[in-house]
C-alpha cells in the first residue's frame, strides 16, 4: 500500500472528490437494461415473440442514455448521479407501457413518436446543461419568462377545445400542450421574485390576531400572479394545470418566508378557487360527484365510467400484476395511454410496480430538494426546491386522480404519459436539476473550506 | 430556509405516501370487490380468453368451442344443440351457463383448483389452465332413440342404467338450440329474447326441471308400499277391496276407466295389469300414510337436494293427508308430482331388487390431456325394498306388458316390465291428460338386472285418445331397444 506521502509525491491529488459519475453509468445500463426487459415481454406476453425492433430501440435509449452521461461528464462532473438514470428508467417504462397500450388499439404508433420526443427532450437536456454553465443567469430573464409563460398559456384560448379542454395549440398534425412549457417559466420567476422579496414577505406587514399580513405592496403581485393563472386556467378548463401552479406557488412561499400564515392564506384562496370554480363549471361539479361516488355510474345501469374503469384495472392488478401486457386496461377508453397511463402499471404491475415507481418518484423529488437545500443562493435554492415540487405535486395530482383519492383533474404523469410536451419538459427540469445539483455538490474552492 | 425546504420536501413524501396507501387499498383490501364488479369485463374475459373443455357423450364431444376474433376470444358451440340441450344446459357469453355448463363450469373454464399443477406457484404466475372435460354417462343411441320418439309433442324422458344409476337418456321436447345464443351479437340476443317468449318452454328442462302428477305409473310405488307393508303378501290372493270403493269420509267413489275393474275383492296381479284405481287406492289407505311416504321417498319424492349434480326439482308426495287425499295419491292424484327422472329411479329401484341408485350424470372429470380428475362411483341412495317384494312388483311390471294395458312397450327377445299412466289435469280435469309410462327391459333368459329403465312423459298431446299405453310406451321401448341393442354388441 502506497502511503498519502507516496501518492502525493508522484504527483496525484491526495483526495480526489467522488463525482459519483462511474455510478451514473453502471445505473443507466441498469436503467436500460430493465426497459429493454419490459419491451421484450410485452412482445413475447402478446404476440409470443421479441418484438422485432427490440434492438433498435434499446440502442436508441441507450444511445440517448450515453449522450447525456458524456455531456454531464463533461459539463457536470458533480451533478447527482441518480438524476438521469432515474429520468432514463421512468422514460423506458412510459415507452414500454405505450407500445404495450399501442398493441391493443390496432393501427396505433404512440411509442414511436414518443421515442422521437424523448430524443428532442434529452436534445433540450444536453443544451441546458452546456449553454446553462450558471443557473443565476435565469434571474435576469424571470420577468420576462413570466409574460412568455402568461402568452403561452393564454395562447390555447384560440384553438378549439379537446375533451372539454383548451390547453392544446394545434398547427397541421403537431398539438402542443403550451401550458407543460410554462410550469418551468413560472418556478423560474417565483423564484426570482421570492429571492428578491422574501425578507419584505417573511418580516413586515400588519398583524391580525395570531397572522402577520404582509404588505400590500408585496403581496399585491402575488394576488395578481395568481388571479392571473387560475383565471386562464379557468377559462381552459385545465384543473390539473390549475392545482398543480397554485400548489407550487403555496409550497416556494412558505419555503422562502417560514410563514405559516402564507399556507393559510394560500388554503383559503384554494378553497375559494375550487367552490367558485365547482359552481361556476358543470364540468368540474361532474368531477368531484365521480370521485365520491366512482361506482354511481355502475349503479345506475349505464356501465363503469373512466374512473371506475381505472379501479377495476388497479383492482386486477392486485399485488404482483398481471404482468406486461397481460392486464385489459384498455378498457378505460380514450385517455388510456394519457392522463390513465398509471392504471395499465397498476394492473400489469401490481402493487409492487405501483410501489417501485412511487419511489422512484420520490427519490426524484428527494434529490431535487436535497440540491436545493444544499445550495446557499436563495435563487438556486428556491429554483430547485420548485422544481422538484412540480414533480411531486404533478404525481399526486395524476395519481390520486386516477386512484380516486382526489378528483380526477387530468395532467400527464412525468416522464410515463404519451405527450410530447409533457416529456421535453421534463427533460427540461432534469437539466435545470443536473445544474443545479452540480454547484450543489462542487467541492468548495481551496481555501474557502 | 433550509428547515421550511426540509418541511417542504417532508410534504411531498406524504403526498406520495398517500399514493402508496390508496394504491395498497384498492390493490389489496377493496380488489375482490371491483373484480366481482358485474360492470367490471375482466373475468369475462378471461373465462372466454380460451377454448373451454367440452361436455363428452359416449367418448365423444357434443359441444366445442369457435374463435369470435372479438373481445371474448372464443365461444360455445353445440353441433348437435338441441339433441343434448336437456343434458348439457347453455353457456352464453351474455346469459351465463346452466345446468352442467354452470355446475361443472370450473373444469370446463380451466378455473377449478383441481386442474392446478403446484397451485401456490399457479396462482402467483396467474396460470390460466386448459379447460377439463366432462364425461356424461349418456348413451348416445338412448338420447337419439328418446328425441326422435318425442317428435314434435311436448315431453320428456329419463333413462337409467339400473343397477349404477348412471342417467342413459334425458331428453325433453320441444328443445332448442344453445349455441344460437351463445355469442354477444344482436343475432343471439335475438335468439334469446324469442325463446324466452316462445310460449312453449322450449329452454324449460321438462326431464330434470318440471313436475307431473305421475297418474297410474304411480300404483307401483303403492303396490311396492303395500307387499313391503305386509298389507299384500300375494300378488294372486284376493286383497278384499271394495267395489266401488267410495274415498273414506266421502260419498264420492274411486272410478275405473275400464269395466273389467268394476268387481269387489280383485288380487293385485289383475288390478295392476288393467290399472283398477279402486283397488290400488284402497291399498294405498289400508298400508297408511307412513309406509305410504317412506315408500315415496326411498325412490327420491320429496327430496330438495336430488343433484345429479344438476339439481332436479323436488317431486311430491304429501306427508299430511286425510285418508280419501291418500287413496288419491296412492293412485298418482291429488297432490303428487313426480319429475320423469324420479319416475325412471321408480323403475329402476324396481328392477334392481329394490336397491335404488342416486342418479348420475357424469361419469368423470378429466384434465384436458385425458387424466382423471375424478370419478365417480354408484351410490346407493335408499333401499326400498327386499329382493323378494322386489321380485314380486317385477312380476306386476311384466303382466303389464305382457296382457295389461302396456303391450306396446313388448320387444321381441327381451323381459319388459312396465305400468302406463294417463294423469288427469287442468280444472275439472279439463286440460288433456299427462300420457306416462315407466318400464325396465332386459334380454329375455337373463338373470342380471334390466340395463335399463326409462321414465315416459307426454304432456298436451293433439292426440284424440290420450293414454300412456298407445302414446308414451312406443317411445320408452325404442329407448330400452336402443339400450338393449349397445349391450348385445
Amino acid at each position: 500500500m502506497a502511503t498519502p506521502a507516496a501518492v502525493a509525491a508522484r504527483g496525484e491529488p491526495a483526495y480526489r472528490p467522488r463525482t459519483g459519475r462511474n455510478i451514473e453509468l453502471a445505473l443507466l445500463l441498469c436503467a436500460v437494461a430493465i426497459a429493454v426487459f419490459g419491451y421484450v415481454e410485452v412482445g413475447i406476453n402478446i404476440d409470443d415473440r421479441v418484438p422485432p425492433d427490440a434492438a433498435e430501440y434499446g440502442a436508441a435509449l441507450g444511445g440517448l442514455a450515453l449522450v447525456a452521461h458524456g455531456v454531464i461528464r463533461w459539463r457536470a462532473r458533480y451533478a447527482d448521479p441518480l438524476l438521469l438514470p432515474i429520468a432514463v428508467l421512468l422514460n423506458g417504462i412510459g415507452l414500454v407501457v405505450i407500445y404495450r397500450l399501442d398493441r391493443a388499439t390496432p393501427g396505433s404508433h404512440a411509442a414511436p413518436t414518443q421515442l422521437l420526443w424523448s430524443a428532442l427532450g434529452v436534445g433540450l437536456c444536453v443544451a441546458v446543461i452546456v449553454l446553462l454553465r450558471d443557473h443565476r443567469v435565469l434571474r435576469r430573464y424571470a420577468y420576462s419568462g413570466a409574460l412568455v409563460a402568461l402568452v403561452l398559456l393564454v395562447a390555447p384560448i384560440f384553438f378549439p377545445a379537446v375533451y372539454g379542454s383548451r390547453i392544446w395549440i394545434t398547427v397541421g398534425p403537431f398539438s402542443i400542450q403550451p401550458g407543460e412549457f410554462a410550469k418551468i417559466l413560472l418556478v423560474i420567476f417565483f423564484a426570482a421574485y421570492l429571492a428578491a422579496h422574501r425578507d419584505a414577505l417573511a418580516l413586515t406587514g400588519r398583524r391580525i390576531w395570531r397572522f402577520t399580513l404582509p404588505p400590500g405592496r408585496v403581496l399585491g403581485p402575488v394576488l395578481l400572479v395568481w388571479a392571473a393563472f387560475i383565471g386562464v386556467l379557468v377559462l381552459e378548463t385545465d384543473l390539473g394545470m390549475s392545482l398543480l401552479y397554485f400548489g407550487i406557488f403555496v409550497v416556494m412561499l412558505y419555503v422562502a418566508t417560514a410563514r405559516t400564515s402564507w399556507i393559510v392564506i394560500g388554503l383559503v384562496l384554494a378553497a375559494a378557487g375550487v367552490v367558485l370554480v365547482g359552481w361556476l363549471s358543470p364540468h368540474v361539479h361532474a368531477r368531484v360527484d365521480q370521485w365520491l361516488h366512482p361506482l354511481a355510474s355502475v349503479e345506475a345501469g349505464q356501465g363503469a365510467n373512466q374512473i371506475a374503469q381505472s379501479l377495476f384495472a388497479f383492482a386486477w392488478g392486485g399485488v404482483l400484476g398481471t404482468g406486461l401486457g397481460l392486464g385489459h386496461s384498455i378498457l378505460i377508453g380514450f385517455a388510456a395511454k394519457s392522463d390513465f397511463i398509471l392504471a395499465t402499471i397498476g394492473e400489469e404491475l401490481g402493487l409492487v410496480g405501483m410501489v417501485a415507481l412511487l419511489l422512484l418518484y420520490l427519490l426524484l423529488v428527494s434529490r431535487g430538494y436535497r440540491a436545493g437545500i444544499a445550495l446557499r443562493d436563495p435563487f438556486g435554492r428556491l429554483l430547485a426546491i420548485g422544481l422538484a415540487t412540480i414533480v411531486g405535486l404533478q404525481v399526486f395530482v395524476v395519481a390520486g386522480g386516477v386512484l380516486d383519492l382526489i378528483p380526477l383533474t387530468g395532467a400527464t404523469l412525468p416522464f410515463i404519459a404519451q405527450g410530447g410536451s409533457s416529456v421535453v419538459t421534463n427533460w427540461i427540469i432534469v437539466a435545470l436539476l443536473v445544474r443545479l445539483s452540480d454547484l450543489a455538490r462542487r467541492p468548495l474552492p481551496e481555501g474557502e473550506a | 430556509m433550509s428547515t421550511t425546504g426540509r418541511r417542504a420536501g417532508l410534504f411531498c413524501l406524504v403526498l406520495i405516501l398517500l399514493l402508496a396507501a390508496q394504491a395498497t387499498r384498492i390493490q389489496v383490501f377493496q380488489a375482490k370487490g371491483y373484480d366481482n364488479n358485474p360492470a367490471n369485463q375482466r373475468k369475462t374475459i378471461q373465462r372466454y380468453a380460451q377454448p373451454r373443455g367440452d361436455i363428452l357423450v359416449g367418448g365423444d364431444p357434443v359441444t366445442g368451442s369457435a374463435a369470435t376474433g372479438g373481445r371474448y376470444a372464443y365461444k360455445r358451440t353445440y353441433p348437435d344443440g338441441p339433441l343434448y340441450a336437456a343434458v348439457t344446459g347453455f353457456s352464453s357469453q351474455t346469459y351465463g351457463n346452466t345446468q352442467l355448463e354452470g355446475v361443472e363450469d370450473g373444469i370446463l373454464s380451466g378455473t377449478d383448483n383441481r386442474l392446478a399443477g403446484w397451485a401456490l406457484w399457479d396462482e402467483i404466475s396467474r396460470k390460466q389452465h386448459p379447460g377439463g372435460d366432462v364425461h356424461t354417462t349418456i348413451d348416445k343411441a338412448a338420447q337419439q332413440a328418446a328425441v326422435q320418439g318425442l317428435g314434435n309433442q311436448k315431453g320428456a324422458v329419463a333413462a337409467i342404467e339400473p343397477s349404477t344409476g348412471r342417467i342413459l337418456a334425458l331428453a325433453s321436447t320441444p328443445s332448442y338450440d344453445p349455441g344460437s345464443f351463445a355469442g354477444t351479437s344482436t343475432a343471439d340476443q335475438h335468439a334469446w329474447t324469442e325463446l324466452q317468449a316462445d310460449s312453449d318452454q322450449p329452454m324449460l328442462n321438462r326431464a330434470l326441471r318440471q313436475t307431473y302428477p305421475p297418474g297410474s305409473t304411480f300404483k307401483v310405488v303403492t303396490a311396492a308400499a303395500a307387499l313391503a307393508g305386509g298389507t299384500v303378501t300375494d300378488i294372486n290372493a284376493p286383497t278384499g277391496a271394495p267395489y266401488p270403493y267410495v274415498l273414506p269420509g266421502t260419498t264420492t267413489p274411486l272410478v275405473n276407466d275400464t269395466s273389467a275393474c268394476n268387481q269387489p275383492n280383485l288380487d293385485l296381479d289383475t288390478a295392476m295389469t288393467l290399472s283398477c284405481n279402486n283397488v290400488l287406492g284402497y291399498l294405498g289407505v289400508q298400508t297408511g300414510l307412513d309406509k305410504m311416504v317412506a315408500m315415496a321417498q326411498d325412490f327420491g319424492f320429496n327430496d330438495p337436494k336430488l343433484d345429479i349434480p344438476v339439481r332436479a326439482a323436488r317431486s311430491n308426495f304429501d306427508t299430511r293427508m286425510d285418508q280419501s287425499q291418500l287413496a288419491l295419491s296412492s293412485i298418482g292424484q291429488f297432490d303428487t308430482a313426480a319429475t320423469p327422472l324420479v319416475m325412471a329411479m321408480v323403475a329402476a329401484g324396481v328392477a334392481d331388487n329394490g336397491t335404488v341408485m342416486y342418479p348420475q350424470l357424469v361419469d368423470k372429470l378429466t384434465k384436458s390431456d385425458g387424466s382423471t380428475v375424478q370419478l365417480m362411483r354408484p351410490k346407493v341412495y335408499q333401499q326400498a325394498m327386499s329382493p323378494s317384494v322386489a321380485g314380486q312388483v317385477q312380476q306386476l311390471m311384466t303382466d303389464v306388458v305382457q296382457n295389461g294395458t302396456g303391450t306396446s312397450a313388448q320387444l321381441p327377445g327381451a323381459v319388459v316390465g312396465g305400468k302406463t299412466g294417463t294423469a288427469q289435469h287442468g280444472v275439472d280435469n279439463s286440460g288433456t291428460p299427462y300420457a306416462w309410462f315407466i318400464s325396465w327391459a332386459k334380454p329375455a333368459g337373463s338373470a342380471a338386472v334390466p340395463p335399463v329403465a326409462v321414465a315416459v312423459v307426454i304432456a298436451d298431446s293433439d292426440a284424440t285418445d290420450v293414454t300412456g299405453g298407445r302414446l308414451a310406451a312406443p317411445i320408452a321401448r325404442s329407448v330400452m331397444q336402443a339400450v338393449l341393442a349397445g349391450k348385445s354388441q
